[in-house]
């Protein structure tokens, strides 16, 4: 059965992989005509001119459902979040500029993050003590991170976005997680705060209190991680689970919720950013969601059968050869 | 099986419950006006099959070749229907603030005062972020 799914999965990407470098293909030229406004920055109002596009305007919205409704199932069976493989892929292999890609990622990731979220606070894993301060710090760099992207040319965005997707390659390659964190003393800061709590842990049939320490130190990371999410569009949750996990000593349960709500507030701040500049496109937005959240539905399912580890071994490769897309393409060595 | 003290707290459940009546209806409102917008009943500010002139450009060239809104511009042109997709991807982006508004009287209540100024500033900070004040240089 399992081999059915993989094989299944397999298949899924290949045809996948088929369209997206047919249609890069088909319109590299266009692409390219246009994107040379961008490059230019040209400060007079620019009068773009028609180019001649062999691919019909549907086939974009569609390979991109099509792509997204993949990547949601890799999401959950890799434990990422749908925006760290959205961006650096269609940001990478589809013609649409990076300003909008990122705009969607980070809709992508809010919604996932708004459809988890109830159901994490209503079983007390994600927890609002632990996650409105840090959300504070994480939001208000958002829109530091936010400005600054979309201030920046594509070339150095994907540059960046290239050398942070190897980075957090590295980071999912190599990462210990620790079920149950011991934390000898909540800080001051934790203490004063009240972040504690006491959560059922079905796997062991117990209930389990904890709290934080480290919690200056944790937050100052916060500043960087929400800093990185605005500026390329990621869902952070590959530096938030670490960071509550590991340096804050939360259970992994709550780090994964708690860092899962957060994506929710965080990433409100930059796609108001975004939203604003007018760095959303609906036919882009709409079938990424949509689709990302089916397939999420549809990993969701899967992973009971899955084998955990080939598949994030998958995620892995696929990040690592997204991220060197991404870093190529900035250098202008793979355009 | 959860006991009285795995439950969860008072605002917590609070803002769970509007979160999910939240997301629900901001993602209904996102796919039926996109829906409305590809079958072409409200026509678009861009031409659908325009769009791919200029999906490739910089958002700020984009803005400058069509005279696009930006801020709160978007709502004046809700009669179109890419701008009408703006409804729902406003409404999921206004959630939490909405989210935070309903648990401040809870935390006042309940006299937790560094997490009711947390939630002030948080929605002071959000509101900051979706008023469109904030312009971005560097073009």
């Amino acid at each position: 059965m399992t081999q059915r799914y993989a094989l299944l999965l397999i298949v899924m990407i290949a045809i996948a992989g088929i369209m997206t470098g047919g249609i890069a293909v088909a319109s590299s030229a266009p692409a390219a005509a246009v994107q040379g406004h961008g490059d230019s920055h040209a400060s007079a109002p620019v009068v773009p001119e028609a180019p001649k596009s062999t691919t019909p305007w549907w086939v974009w919205p569609l390979a991109l459902f099509i792509v997204t409704f993949i990547l949601g199932i890799l999401a959950v069976l890799g434990g990422v979040g749908g925006g760290v493989l959205f961006v650096p892929i269609v940001g990478g292999f589809f013609p649409f500029n990076i300003d909008f890609v990122r705009g969607a990622g980070l809709l992508v990731a809010l919604a996932g993050a708004l459809a988890a979220g109830p159901g994490l606070l209503k079983r007390n894993l994600a927890s609002i003590r632990l996650a409105l301060p840090v959300a504070l710090i994480a939001s208000s760099a958002a829109i530091v991170g936010a400005m600054i992207g979309l201030a920046l040319k594509p070339n150095v965005v994907n540059t960046l976005l290239g050398t942070t997707i190897l980075f957090i390659v590295a980071i999912m390659a190599t990462a210990k997680k620790s079920d149950f964190p011991v934390v000898p003393k909540p800080d001051n800061l934790a203490q004063s705060l009240g972040i504690m709590g006491i959560y059922r842990e079905e796997s062991i049939g117990k209930d389990v209190e904890w709290t934080v320490h480290k919690t200056p130190m944790g937050l100052a990371l916060f500043v960087v991680i929400g800093i990185m999410a605005g500026m390329f569009g990621l869902g952070a949750g590959w530096a938030n689970v670490p960071v509550l996990n590991l340096l804050m000593g939360a259970p992994l349960k709550i780090s994964v919720a708690t860092s899962k709500f957060l994506l929710s507030i965080t990433d409100t701040s930059a796609a108001w950013v975004y939203l604003n500049q007018g760095a959303v496109l609906p036919m882009i937005v709409v079938p990424s969601l949509v689709g990302i959240m089916l397939g999420s539905m549809i990993g969701v399912k899967i992973l009971a059968k899955s084998k955990p580890k080939a598949i994030k071994w998958m995620v892995i490769g696929l990040l690592l050869f997204a991220g060197l897309r991404s870093l190529l393409k900035g250098l202008g060595i793979w355009n | 099986m959860s006991s009285e003290k795995t439950k969860a707290s008072e605002e917590q459940m609070a803002y769970a419950k509007v979160l999910n009546f939240g997301m629900w209806l901001g993602l209904a409102v996102l796919i039926v006006t996109f829906f409305i917008y590809l079958s072409g009943v409200m026509p678009g500010f861009v031409k659908i099959d325009d769009l791919p002139k200029y999906w490739t450009m910089r958002v700020h060239d984009y803005n400058v070749a069509l005279n696009a809104p930006t801020g709160w511009g978007w709502a004046a042109l809700v009669g179109k229907g890419d701008y009408l997709n703006f409804v729902g991807i406003a409404m999921l982006s206004g959630l939490t603030i909405l989210c935070y508004l309903v648990i401040l009287p809870i935390l006042i209540r309940k006299k937790d005062t560094a997490y009711a100024v947390i939630a002030v500033v948080e929605v002071l900070v959000l509101s900051l972020a979706a008023s469109g004040l904030l312009k971005v240089g560097g073009h």
